[in-house]
């Protein structure tokens, strides 16, 4: 059996924590006698990770996705458990484990604000130890993927959301790290960046067989590149496995929005029988289960003048909210 | 790791923190305005305090101008490398980018320390070492080799206590997470070394120079200048410079296990 890249036992993290009470009374107490508690963030959890996997970390804001991958790329100390990346205890830091990990934030940024995105890539490549010559080649390949070779020449502070991050990831990637972190790394982008983003992990995946471990609240992330998904609540691990499994389980249903022709049409919809989620005059979102929408589709544009449809999944921070929250899936 | 790695590194980081701070041409000039001023400044009020009368603290008006020429190169020093790079380790721990700094293969305090520059303390650099030669001059120093090197020496290690002393403070925002002030403090305290240190009173003295030790920063350097610094003094002053440093840099390695990242 194939030996696992990523292993986790038995993984706790507390933190300790302080409170203030609201108003004047409240911020003194807190100023001079303060008050901290010790919360367990993340609960004794236990999961092994193969090279080349693709692994999504679900989990409500809060639910300690961030702490986990924080914790396996050494920027935080373990309270309690066994961790072991690449062979090695990450908390260590040691520069063979750095050399081969990389972590991208899509709310924090490491390129030079006021410089060309090429300034921060020679001075990454510097970092680690890559030559001149060859971090040149690196950065024409990459940027040739990312469909950034203009960019690289213009300071960060000009270039659009979906562009800078198209250049953290490259200054992320220049020493061709096994294992990559990402932290909801679509975060703000649009959709077409989002996209190129997802086909540009996808790609590289299978051209190096990285490690990729995700969060995204974003399901299109998720569903477009991972196979298995990890999901945390309150710090506990509540599912690992196959996300096709997943859906089915904890999402068997879709939204609909119908925007009808005449309000004659919206009224008469509305009082067909179907599970309204929303009205708003002419525009009538039905929640449909999945297997039905087939059948459901063509009774009501049979039925009814429909002028327009958009189909939704549910956000996945619904589908948690949901069901993720109240049980073990 | 190998010297000749960092020091291309450090290359690289004086090339685009010098690149980023030329993007702002005015900001640069105006700095540069502000050097000139500061020095002018502080030698207008020595000439104030020296008006009436010949020494204060044993120490004439031509020699206290060294004193001032230190600390105008210390200023420099500050403003060049600490103030850019010290100050930020205090953003960095607040908005979490210390995440990027912690997981480069690169020696963090090295990182931290030196990946920012402004030029615009090169010019007070200049200014305090022009003002030394001219205390050369007037207070009749011959230079040698001896005296070169227990010059440079001494403002070596007024140099390491200075960083220690502030790479220090801004280290404990890992618990504190805001510690402006203290940094504030600190350089007001510099301030302080621009007058001799027997100018102050017997209990300031010892407060300057066991409890935060600016009498060493600009002092001893300056009676090594003159040729009247005693050799327990001088070997003193190595002596807390390495104890500083190894301090901090424990205190940096031993904090960093209390780093908790800041939240997403």
């Amino acid at each position: 059996m194939e030996e696992n890249i990523i292993q986790v036992e038995n993984l706790s993290k507390s933190f300790d924590v302080s409170s203030k009470e609201p108003g004047l009374k409240g911020t003194l107490k807190h100023f001079f006698k303060r008050e901290t508690k010790s919360i367990e963030v993340i609960k004794n959890i236990n999961f092994g990770i193969k090279k080349g996997e693709i692994v999504g970390f679900l989990g409500a804001n809060g639910a300690g996705k961030t702490t986990i991958l924080k914790m396996l790329c050494g920027l935080i100390y373990p309270s309690q458990g066994k961790l072991s990346v690449a062979g090695n205890l990450p908390y260590k830091r040691r520069s063979s484990f750095l050399k081969n990990i990389t972590l991208i934030m899509g709310q924090k940024q490491q390129l030079i604000w006021d410089l060309p995105p090429i300034e921060s890539f020679y001075l990454n490549a510097a970092i680690y130890d890559i030559e001149k010559i060859e971090a040149k080649k690196r950065i024409k390949k990459l940027s040739d993927m990312l469909e950034i070779e203009k960019e690289l020449y213009i300071p960060v502070r000009k270039l659009s959301l979906g562009q800078r991050m198209k250049s953290e990831l490259l200054a992320a990637l220049i020493h061709n790290p096994n294992i990559l972190f990402l932290d909801e790394p679509t975060l703000g982008l649009d959709i077409n960046a989002q996209n190129n983003l997802r086909k540009f992990l996808q790609i590289y995946n299978k051209e190096t067989d990285a490690t990729i471990c995700l969060t995204s609240h974003y399901m299109k992330d998720i569903t477009s590149l991972c196979k298995r998904v990890i999901c945390i609540h309150e710090g506990s691990l509540t599912y690992d496995g196959r996300l096709e499994k997943l859906l089915k389980k904890i999402s068997p249903v879709k939204d609909i929005l119908f925007i009808c022709k005449t309000d004659k049409d919206a009224i008469e919809l509305s009082n067909s029988g179907f599970i309204i989620k929303n009205q708003n005059q002419k525009e009538i979102t039905i929640t449909i289960k999945k297997e039905s929408i087939k059948s459901t589709l063509k009774k009501i544009l049979n039925k009814f003048e429909i002028e327009d449809l958009y189909i939704n999944e549910p956000p996945v921070d619904e589908i948690i909210g949901n069901i993720l929250v109240k049980e073990k899936v | 790791m190998k010297i000749r790695q960092y020091l291309k590194i450090y290359s690289l980081f004086l090339n685009t923190s010098i690149a980023s701070e030329l993007e702002y041409k005015a900001n640069v000039i105006i700095d540069f305005i502000t050097a000139i001023l500061s020095l002018v400044g502080s030698v207008f009020l020595l000439t104030i305090f020296f008006q009436n009368t010949d020494n204060i603290g044993g120490w004439n008006f031509e020699q206290a101008l060294i004193i001032q020429g230190i600390y105008t190169i210390l200023n420099g020093i500050t403003n060049t490398w600490f103030n850019p790079n010290l100050t930020e380790i205090v953003k960095h721990i607040r908005e979490g980018t210390l995440d990027f700094v912690l997981l480069k293969p690169l020696d963090s305090q090295f990182f931290i320390s030196l990946n920012k520059i402004a030029p615009s303390g090169f010019l007070e650099i200049i200014l305090g070492v022009s003002l030394l030669f001219y205390c050369l001059d007037i207070n009749q120093i011959n230079i040698n080799f001896g005296f070169l090197f227990l010059c440079l020496t001494t403002l070596f290690c007024s140099i390491v206590i200075l960083y220690s002393l502030w790479f220090l403070i801004s280290t404990t925002t890992i618990w504190f997470v805001k510690t402006w002030n203290a940094t504030e403090v600190l350089r007001s305290f510099l301030y302080i070394g621009r007058f001799p240190l027997n100018s102050f009173s017997f209990s300031l003295r010892i407060f300057f120079s066991i409890f935060v030790p600016i009498a060493f920063i600009t002092t001893i350097p300056s009676e090594v200048f003159l040729g009247i610094a005693k050799l327990w003094e001088i070997l003193l002053e190595i002596f807390v410079a390495g104890i500083f440093f190894i301090v901090s840099r424990r205190f940096w390695l031993y904090a960093l296990k209390y780093y908790t990242s800041a939240s997403s």
